[in-house]
């Protein structure tokens, strides 16, 4: 069994603001049967933008429950602004704190305390649920994983598990949290080096090919990750044409760029004696 | 405030008489049975006895009963020992629904031992079709395992049909028998598996000591190497007191078939008809045909299991859950899918397993709680059934 705090088995047994509200102004609606939890918020707010009312009805394990009645003890009183300020650490505190596996409670209720404010401005989805679907066993999208990774600090997928599901399934998405979680933590991807087999003496045209394919899949990806880009301009004999975009543009070491990452990178893929000069 | 266990199918209290049998081997008789003194002969002697004990309730002879440590290490060693003597064979056998014991062993050699696996799947009532496992018997075949009854929904398998399908073509038959020990009575004499595992903690003896049966003949490979203990085929000094409280344990349960096929059945049915009529929108999981006498399992809709589970705590009842919140994981149990459980249901089961030591008391506590608990915590949930409507989604 999960060791709670006295507080969590508190709000679970005896939870607060259980219900509807009839006259809501706002109602805020997240998860699922299917997910194993789904909450529904409803809020009563005022002409001067304060929570006058709140109250929830939650589907899930006690600290689904607890973390309900918590949000709803909180933001109660607050304005809706001061309420958005609400985050899923500070629900998690006023419980004393959920087990880590547990802290996607916490942000079930900050996500429904965002869907009902959306619902109250008129704006048909809260921004979290934007974005492209990543986990498709618990339909949780790359900009909530950010979103967590971000907020709560996280640094490994099991955290990310616990903060959002993701990856609690069948697993199929762990690679792509990975993906994420080293994007937000600026490391930079290992991209694996394609592999290239180099036809004996090219042609002017198979040249082209395969420097165009080594500068989109490869090396344009990876200037990508600090910010910069590269474009390819021409290639006349030998010299390859390239203009630097981005970050990389205005960067002091872009000729060690050039030199040292791209003409080498080409001349291992394509041929040794090739020469990159940048076009401005 | 006494604890109302119905949590069986997970472990048992140890029966007094067993304890009782085993006090005196912690203190004045602790000698290593394999000592050539007779201080230590008469701990030899004593298991022994035991071995006779669990041969005599599994219809074997002594020297078929290997003691271990529990019901994982006798699944762990019967698939590999069974795969070891055959290393021409690279296909196993086994169900969707078994327990980790087995399950994760399977997936394992799947990955790293380059063997190929075959999932029997079950139906809705979590019963086998013995057509799939005929057709799943190829030439390299190495091993059946098919647990003979599962532990989350109690469903027993026709052991003895799969056992005959798998030896007309020659395959070894595996068999966790893990919670039909004392509740199902069963005889090796003819049932024609090679292995079957137990484990003491779950028939009223401690943790820690379980048996293997492996027929005789059947060729064998250790899964433990050391001393000469258990005939070279389990290293290890023996947990003396374990083994003399398996004994016991066996013994006792031998007597106590008819006792749970009557009264504690009786509890049982009382408790699963009585949660159906007071409750809506339950069910039962798995079939109630072919069922442990001890065991249901059932789905509240619209409510989570473990907040079920600790709302019943609150009342000292202890009852375990298969819905994902329990576990780190955050699907619900394979069996339950494996079924075809709807999530809306699935979330929801709790299993109860009663025992000997349970009391009519303890139902009418359950029955008179677990009602109010579900209408409570079906207020808070925003999936409810309107009157007269249909139940909401059941994907
Ligand atoms: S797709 Fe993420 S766990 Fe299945």
């Amino acid at each position: 069994m999960w060791e709670y705090t006295d507080k969590v088995r508190e709000h679970f047994i005896n939870p607060k603001n259980v219900g509807e509200i009839a006259d809501a102004n706002a109602v805020g609606e997240v998860g699922s049967l299917a997910c194993g939890d789904a909450l529904k918020l409803f809020l009563k707010v005022d002409e001067n933008d304060r929570i006058v009312d709140a109250k929830f009805q939650t589907f899930g394990c006690a600290s689904a429950i607890a973390s309900s009645s918590a949000l709803t003890e909180m933001i109660k009183g607050k304005t809706v602004d001061e309420a958005l300020a609400v985050s899923n650490q500070d629900i998690a505190e006023f419980l004393g704190g959920l087990p880590k596996e547990k802290m996607h409670c916490s942000v079930m209720g900050k996500e429904a305390l965002e869907a009902a404010v959306a619902n109250l401005r008129g704006q048909p989805v809260a921004p979290h649920q934007e974005g492209e679907v990543v986990c498709e066993c618990f339909g949780v999208t790359d900009e909530t994983i950010r979103r967590a990774i971000a907020e709560n600090n996280l640094s490994s997928v099991e955290e990310i598990t616990d903060y959002t599901k993701a990856g609690g399934g069948c697993g199929k998405c762990l690679d792509k949290l990975a993906d994420l979680l080293a994007e937000a933590k600026g490391q930079k991807k290992v991209l694996k080096p394609l592999e290239i087999v180099k036809p004996a003496g090219l042609t002017n045209l198979q040249r082209m090919k395969l420097v165009s394919k080594i500068i989109d899949e490869e090396i344009s990806p990876s200037l990508q990750q600090d910010g910069g880009n590269i474009e390819l301009v021409d290639v006349e004999g030998k010299r390859v044409l390239v203009q630097l975009r981005g970050a990389c543009s205005s960067c002091k070491s872009s000729q060690l760029t050039l030199k040292q990452f791209v003409e080498k990178r080409l001349r291992d893929a394509v041929e040794p004696d090739l020469i990159v000069e940048e076009v401005r | 405030m006494a604890a109302v266990y119905m949590d069986n199918n997970a472990t048992t209290k140890v029966d007094p008489a067993v304890l009782d049998e085993m006090l005196p081997y912690f203190s004045e008789l602790y000698g290593n049975p394999s000592s050539m003194h007779t201080f230590g002969g008469q701990v030899g002697r004593k298991i022994s006895e035991a071995r006779e004990r669990v041969a005599a309730a599994f219809g074997c002879t002594p020297g078929e009963v290997l003691f271990n440590a529990c019901g994982t290490e006798g699944d762990n060693t019967a698939i590999r020992s069974a795969l070891a003597s055959q290393p021409e064979k690279r296909h196993l056998i086994t169900t969707r629904v078994e327990h980790p014991a087995v399950l994760n062993v399977v997936k394992h050699l799947e990955k790293k031992g380059g063997y190929e696996a075959t999932y029997l799947g079950v139906d809705v009532e979590g019963r086998l079709d013995l057509d799939e496992l005929r057709d799943a018997i190829r030439p390299d075949t190495a091993l059946v395992s098919v647990m003979f009854a599962n532990n989350e929904t109690g469903v027993v398998f026709p052991i003895q049909e799969v056992a005959e399908i798998a030896k007309e073509r020659g395959v070894l038959v595996h068999t966790d028998a893990v919670q039909v020990l004392g509740k199902v009575p069963f005889d090796l004499k003819t049932l024609p598996v090679d292995f079957l595992a137990v484990s003491g903690h779950k028939v009223h003896a401690p943790k820690g000591v379980g048996a293997l049966f492996v027929r005789k003949g059947t060729q064998f490979r250790p899964f433990m190497m050391g001393g000469h203990q258990e005939h070279g085929r389990r290293a290890g000094t023996e947990n003396t007191t374990g083994i003399i409280g398996l004994g016991k344990a066996c013994e006792i349960a031998m007597g106590n078939i008819g006792h749970e096929n009557s009264v504690v059945r009786a509890m049982r049915d009382r408790l699963e008809k009585g949660l159906l009529a007071a409750v809506p929108d339950a069910r039962v999981n798995g079939t109630t045909e072919s069922r442990l006498p001890n065991t249901t399992n059932i789905s509240f809709q619209y409510v989570e299991g473990e907040a079920i589970l600790l709302m019943m705590d609150a009342f000292g009842i202890c009852a375990s859950s298969g819905s994902a919140c329990t576990s780190g994981s955050l699907e619900p149990s394979h069996v339950l899918r494996a079924l075809g459980v709807p999530f809306t249901y699935a979330h929801g089961s709790i299993r109860f397993s009663l025992s000997r030591f349970n009391t009519e008391a303890d139902v009418d506590l359950v029955l008179n709680e677990l009602p109010k608990i579900i209408s409570r915590l079906r207020e808070i949930s925003p999936f409810k059934r309107t009157e007269g409507e249909a139940p909401a989604c059941t994907c």
